[in-house]
């Protein structure tokens, strides 16, 4: 059998540019989707709310999200602020910037969607008990929401994780950047680094994205 | 007169649906005197339901007057609309207990909303999971009891609130005619002991007979006859009585032989 060309991960400090692109990827993800989550919830509520105005500048943002590909959301962001408006912005703030604008958009419409599906009598039940408005949200109906959105989200989110892989395209050195410096360097002296270099990447990957399903599967059981 | 407690007064309600406007509510006036348990009948889409989420503004009405205790309910500001509310207790054909916490937890709930004291309101709940039965129930999930011990636990939730008026909405439809008998003897203790004006809201002509002093027949969002129990027995006037008697008979018939 060919050498799969692991081995060059345990040159000088290979294996530690490959976690700390790891942890890049991580923390745009992380920061993105907890953003996502919070403002998507509040995007979902104002989503269902009976503003005509309201519903058609959501119906509009969901629409470009939807629409547009995450990478040339990322280089009008980068690229794009910097001439037209002189922004410099930081690529890791840009790449949360959009991670998140995608982000509070699907969560936004997830929220609806779980919002929609409670029964009109949840709120009633819970008005005749004398709540007021945020009472009913907060002690009723966003119980229910949340569990109904778990199985979503965590979809969403291991989406978001695995597309931060595109942040390479405006410099960020994450992980599959780092990968692939790695085998650049090493092209003469091992050949086939390509392979196991690009393997590890995906099991990384895996042990991000794995943890967070079993989490998922873990709340459904508890919370049904 | 003037023992009336509840008062509806050319209540209208229409809806627009994608086939034209539905007339729920066709100018309703009703008298319920305090202490009363009061019965409204008629076949779905009879609009009662609509009529019973009135009474508390759950729905509002497009025109008339709901008065209770001489306060008039469509002029009260939005707090102080919710703090009546907390007086008027509703229970539903289905429960709408909290599936994820206790029996205790769900009693407590209303109080929890109030701002009452853990022990206080856990006290309380107690003491009102023994007046239902229920009492040995306490740590267990809706999930694990029967249609009719759930009703129960609305019930006990709806007390908690120490409401002087009970809307019942359907409140037995779903559950079988042993279970229901012991529901409504439930709601005819609490009534008796407790002095609740009940408003019972069903499709059953044997649960009016149970346990309602005077009833409403409602057809076509209309007030079709008003009279007490054993008159609306012995001598239907409307056409929409006598059918719901008939009705019956012919299920009872059908359940006998």
């Amino acid at each position: 059998m060919q050498n799969l060309g692991i081995d060059v991960l345990f040159k000088g400090t290979n294996s530690l540019r490959l976690l700390s692109g790891l942890w890049v990827a991580v923390r745009i993800s992380l920061i993105s989707v907890m953003i996502s989550i919070l403002l998507g919830l509040i995007v979902g509520v104002l989503m269902t709310s009976k503003n005509q105005i309201l519903k058609v500048i959501f119906r509009i943002y969901l629409e470009i999200v939807r629409i547009m590909p995450q990478m040339v959301l990322l280089f009008i962001v980068y690229f794009g602020t910097t001439r037209v408006f002189g922004w410099n912005l930081d690529a890791e703030l840009a790449a949360i910037f959009v991670f998140s604008f995608w982000g509070i958009a699907e969560m936004g419409d997830l929220v609806r969607g779980a919002l929609i599906s409670i029964p009109k009598i949840q709120y009633e039940s819970a008005m005749a008990l004398g709540m007021n408005g945020k009472q009913v949200y907060y002690h009723v109906i966003l119980p229910q929401t949340i569990r109904r959105l778990i199985p979503l989200s965590i979809n969403l989110i291991t989406r978001m994780i695995k597309t931060t892989s595109l942040v390479m395209m405006i410099g960020i050195v994450e992980v599959l950047k780092a990968a692939q410096q790695i085998i650049e360097a090493n092209r003469r002296s091992s050949p086939n680094a390509a392979f196991g270099v690009f393997a590890v990447v995906f099991l990384l990957y895996f042990l991000i994205c794995w943890p967070i399903s079993k989490l998922s599967v873990y709340l459904e059981k508890r919370w049904s | 007169m003037n023992d009336t407690y509840i008062t509806l007064n050319a209540i209208c309600k229409r809806y627009i649906a994608k086939n034209g406007t539905v007339e729920a509510l066709k100018n309703i006036s009703l008298s319920i005197p305090k202490n009363e348990i009061f019965g409204v009948i008629g076949l779905s889409g009879a609009g009662k339901s609509t009529l019973v989420r009135c009474i508390n503004l759950l729905e509002r009405p497009d025109a008339g007057e709901i008065i209770i205790d001489g306060e008039k309910l469509l002029q009260l500001s939005k707090e102080e609309l919710r703090l009546r509310r907390q007086k008027i207790g509703m229970i539903f054909q289905h429960f709408n207990l909290l599936e994820q916490q206790t029996v205790l937890s769900n009693v407590c709930f209303p109080l929890e909303i109030r701002g009452i004291p853990r022990r206080e309101r856990q006290e309380k709940a107690l003491e009102l999971l023994e007046k239902v039965g229920l009492a040995e129930k306490a740590q267990c999930y809706p999930s694990q009891l029967s249609g009719g011990q759930k009703q129960r636990v609305a019930i006990a939730r709806v007390l908690a609130n120490d409401p002087d008026i009970l809307l019942c909405d359907e409140a037995t439809s779903a559950l079988d005619p042993e279970t229901t008998k012991m529901i409504l003897e439930l709601l005819k203790e609490i009534h008796d002991t407790m002095g609740i004006t009940v408003i019972v809201i069903t499709h059953e002509m044997k649960v009016i007979q149970e346990i309602c002093s005077s009833v409403a027949v409602l057809e076509n969002g209309e007030v079709q006859e008003v009279g007490t129990v054993s008159e609306l027995f012995t001598n239907p006037k409307s056409r929409a009585a006598r059918r719901l008697l008939l009705l019956e008979e012919k299920e009872d018939a059908a359940y006998v032989g």
